[in-house]
């Protein structure tokens, strides 16, 4: 049987009881919501907080909402929850893509966005979903409110810049009419991490929304900084919206990943799917971008 | 800590440690060994129960987080009529074979049924895809569920 050591616990009821209680317990605490995450790491005593925070009763951060231009999302929002969103069918396909093929669905019953993002595996999907999208979040301490990219979130592995005593509160997404996104993912089997994934979002121009005015790609467990394919993203601005200029973006992001090899895969197979998969979330998204596929 | 969990409709009140497990709390504490325990690793879905209405890996919800909610086991689907749609199911398509991961199929497909009166066989795959049947007996399992959800819009009509 696999106990975790023990530890303090309490329930807030609202986002400033939260901090109040993250301030008092120290640093060791730890916020818990879904914890599909963290209860399995305290069982095999990877992670040992001394208090924890259950914050599923916050109803303030569940929510999925438009405020002005972007799409927001609660910290606490379930998996299952965003999956099932209208207003993510309506303006950002990826995440309904990703969400599909994250765990299960019980899991994704229980799991937060919020916390999905905190753990911050480098083989996370919404990790990369976001990425591709350029979604912030907001981080809320004793001090206040801050917004971070999501190109600035993640530190490394498993590590974020939510500091001791701080709470992921909110993704911001920006919402961009006219464009279209996907996600892809290669796992060995249904539920599983990914041995790569690849997410895209393009936007068209041009008379016949034939030029591709910008693009975001996000690529998960192939060791892209930040999630990102940041040179491959800046080829294809101006480019033709063509299977050619979809090739090549995957060539450079491919050559830009830096995967490790592991019990998914070697170095070379996964390098070769972070290709191949931003060739097709490209070629997905541009397809719904163009209305052309239901 | 003090916990009172409502489960099966009936009201529990213990001193439990916080790092209790749900699935051990309804097992060890309350005896409802109904609910059967696994891999211990949110995998293989045995644990599963139902949350205020929705299915979770109770291996993998601490009991304190139940504090105050709605807990629904195998032993409370029976109706007061007899076996619920699901059961009688599982009965007459020979959905089990050893047993084992029985119990949280039938929560599963009992919340399936309630939010999806009329699942196609795609459906309830995806709904049973967090769970393993040791004996890989998914076909009966999935004719199981059909036939509740066939026999249930009969009992509606009737």
């Amino acid at each position: 049987m696999q106990v975790p050591a023990a530890f303090e616990y309490a329930k807030a009821t609202s986002v400033g009881q939260t901090l109040e209680l993250l301030a008092q317990w120290g640093e060791d605490a730890r916020v818990i919501a879904g914890g599909h995450s963290l209860i399995p790491m305290m069982k095999l005593r990877l992670a040992r907080p001394t208090a924890l925070i259950d914050i599923n009763d916050v109803a303030e951060l569940s929510y999925i909402r438009v405020d002005g231009t972007d799409l927001c999302i609660g910290a606490l929002t379930r998996h299952a929850e965003l999956l099932a969103s209208p207003l993510v069918e309506e303006h950002y396909r990826i995440f309904a893509d990703a969400e599909k093929v994250i765990a299960d669905p019980l899991v994704r019953n229980r799991g937060t966005i919020g916390g999905s993002l905190c753990q911050a595996d480098p083989a996370e999907d919404l990790s990369a979903a976001f990425a591709a999208v350029d979604a912030s979040v907001v981080i809320r301490g004793a001090q206040g409110s801050r917004t971070v990219s999501l190109t600035e979130f993640h530190v490394g592995p498993y590590e974020t810049v939510v500091e001791a005593g701080e709470l992921l509160t909110e993704i911001r997404v920006p919402i961009r009419p006219g464009g279209g996104s996907a996600y892809l993912k290669v796992e060995r089997r249904v539920g599983d991490w990914a041995v790569a994934a690849a997410g895209a979002a393009i936007w068209l121009d041009g008379s016949n929304g034939d030029v591709i005015k910008r693009a975001g790609i996000g690529l998960a467990a192939v060791g892209a900084e930040h999630f990102r394919a940041t040179e491959a993203e800046a080829f294809l601005v101006g480019k033709p919206a063509t299977d050619a200029s979809f090739a090549e973006a995957g060539r450079i992001a491919a050559e830009h990943s830096n995967p490790v090899a592991d019990q998914r895969g070697p170095v070379d197979y996964k390098r070769h799917l972070a290709g191949e998969l931003t060739a097709r979330a490209l070629r997905a998204a541009t397809a719904r971008a163009r209305g052309q596929e239901a | 800590m003090q916990i009172t969990v409502t489960v099966n409709g009936e009201s529990h009140t213990r001193d439990v440690e916080p790092r209790l497990l749900l699935v051990h709390f309804l097992r060890n504490e309350l005896g409802l060994t109904g609910t059967h325990w696994g891999c211990d690793t949110s995998n293989c879905g045995v644990c599963t129960v139902s949350l205020d209405g929705v299915p979770v890996k109770s291996c993998t919800v601490l009991a304190v987080m139940a504090d105050g909610k709605q807990v629904g086991t195998v032993e409370g689907l029976e109706r007061a009529d007899g076996l619920d749609p699901v059961q009688q199911g599982f009965v007459q398509c020979h959905g089990l074979q050893c047993g084992f991961c029985t119990p949280g199929m039938l929560i599963t497909a009992r919340a399936l049924l309630n939010k999806n009166p009329d699942p196609s066989e795609t459906e309830i795959r995806e709904a049973i895809s967090g769970q393993l049947c040791r004996c890989t007996g998914y076909e009966n399992i999935v004719r199981s569920v059909r036939w509740a959800a066939e026999n249930e819009a009969k009992e509606v009509t009737a």
